[in-house]
């Protein structure tokens, strides 16, 4: 199907996109790559009033490394990160992600940030960067705001950005050398949205041992432990203890992100 | 105002036009340009048929809005008429049976341009991932997959 008809606003800074979403008389939706909110415009899931554009804000596209951090601006894109714009250990685990998301000609346009503030439970950033403990940093009318990424994705397709913010940066700790993962995504074709999806991070340098369960009908549950695949309980907590299909789809994932951890 | 003015280079050539908002870069190419080489299949950006060179790299332009392409520089299949990489591609996709309807074909070729151009090392099983993203109902992708080899080359030993 064809997007409705809405109008288009080019911001030409943050600050003039700030400025024009402050207007609540109207719906307004951020376009950054598009890859989610195009489609969803064509099947007319959305119908926003007003697109504002910020896909070429070149303050979006900045990574900025530090000893121990890395900031990456929210408009940078899937593409840019499968071709290793961030350095390090950080930057090898964020290639692995950003090459599974969908397929090159939408990587090339989709955003990392665009994919944290749709929020979809089954993308890959919202649980790959669950498991970083990513601080995301917020500008609004009032300033900039730092929010954990725990705090922002709040449910399926919602989080705490206000109507009148955009999503500036997301802000990682650098995993040192001794840095282990595994990222497994259930899925019956390369490239589709996942049915589910298990990561285990460990950094012992940094003290970071996650968990995480992505891809549920919230957002993604994070244990902060290495899970041994024995106390079924403490994933129970997450999906339920009946034998669902999601159920046995995350626990597959979960076996096979264990044996890839520990290798 | 849903309309907005947009000023960009298709196939080489400039190109001011003034558009609906609403419309896709896809919609703009077949219907404003009449560059109809640009199939369109899902229009949600699963099938691949659409796929452009938007800026020197593939983009879904049926999930591109045309209004975000002002000074972008968009190369379709028709602007691919002369290119000595493409017209190897093509000769490969003729000699290997790579298309039969060939509807999928013209996404096909600028995604197998994007693949011998940024992957040249890859093997086989590597082709059949990059070509998940564009999806061909007739080939079952073997002779897509050998038209890309012939092109390519035999698989290096680290491919």
């Amino acid at each position: 199907m064809k997007a409705p008809a809405f109008k288009y606003y080019r911001a030409s800074s943050l600050e003039d996109a700030v400025t024009v979403l402050a207007d609540q008389s109207v719906f307004k939706k951020l376009l950054a790559g598009g890859q989610s909110l195009c489609p969803m415009m064509n099947f007319r899931l959305v119908r926003p009033d007003l697109v504002v554009d910020i896909s070429r804000l070149r303050e979006l596209h900045g990574v900025e490394q530090t000893n121990k951090t890395v900031r990456i601006g929210a408009g940078v894109t899937h593409a840019m990160i499968e071709d290793g714009i961030v350095e390090g250990k950080t930057g090898l685990y964020l290639r692995e992600v950003a090459g599974g998301i969908a397929y090159r000609a939408v990587r090339n346009r989709g955003t990392v940030g665009g994919s944290l503030a749709h929020a979809d439970p089954s993308a890959d950033w919202p649980s790959a960067l669950t498991a970083m403990g990513a601080r995301l940093e917020v500008r609004g009318p009032n300033g900039s705001r730092t929010v954990d990424i725990n705090k922002f994705l709040e449910g399926p397709f919602q989080t705490s950005l206000n109507d009148d913010e955009v999503l500036f940066a997301i802000e990682l700790p650098r995993l040192t050398q001794s840095a282990r993962w595994a990222y497994v995504k259930a899925c019956q074709k390369p490239g589709e949205f996942a049915k589910a999806i298990a990561v285990m991070l460990v950094d012992e340098k940094l003290d970071l041992h996650k968990t995480v369960l992505g891809a549920r009908q919230s957002s993604p549950a994070c244990l902060d432990e290495i899970w041994d695949g024995k106390e079924e309980s403490k994933i129970d907590a997450f999906l339920g203890s009946s034998k669902s299909y999601e159920r046995t789809t995350h626990f597959a994932a979960l076996r096979k992100a264990i044996a890839e951890v520990q290798i | 105002m849903t309309q907005v003015n947009i000023g960009l280079r298709v196939n080489g050539k400039k190109v001011n036009e003034t558009i609906e908002s609403r419309q896709s870069l896809a919609d703009f190419l077949r219907e404003t340009l009449l560059l109809t080489g640009t199939h369109l299949g899902c229009e949600h950006g699963v099938c691949g048929a659409c796929t452009v060179w938007i800026n020197g790299a593939p983009s879904r332009s049926c999930i591109t809005l045309a209004a975000s392409c002002d000074d972008a520089e968009v190369i379709s299949i028709e602007g691919f008429k002369d290119d000595p990489q493409m017209e190897k591609l093509r000769s490969a996709f003729i000699s290997e049976h790579a298309l039969q309807c060939g509807y999928c074909t013209p996404g096909m070729l600028i995604t197998a341009y994007d693949i011998v151009h940024r992957l040249p090392d890859a093997d086989d099983n590597r082709l059949r991932l990059e070509l998940a993203g564009n999806l061909c109902r007739c080939t079952g992708y073997k002779g897509i997959v050998c038209a890309l080899r012939r092109v390519l080359g035999p698989p290096s030993e680290n491919g």
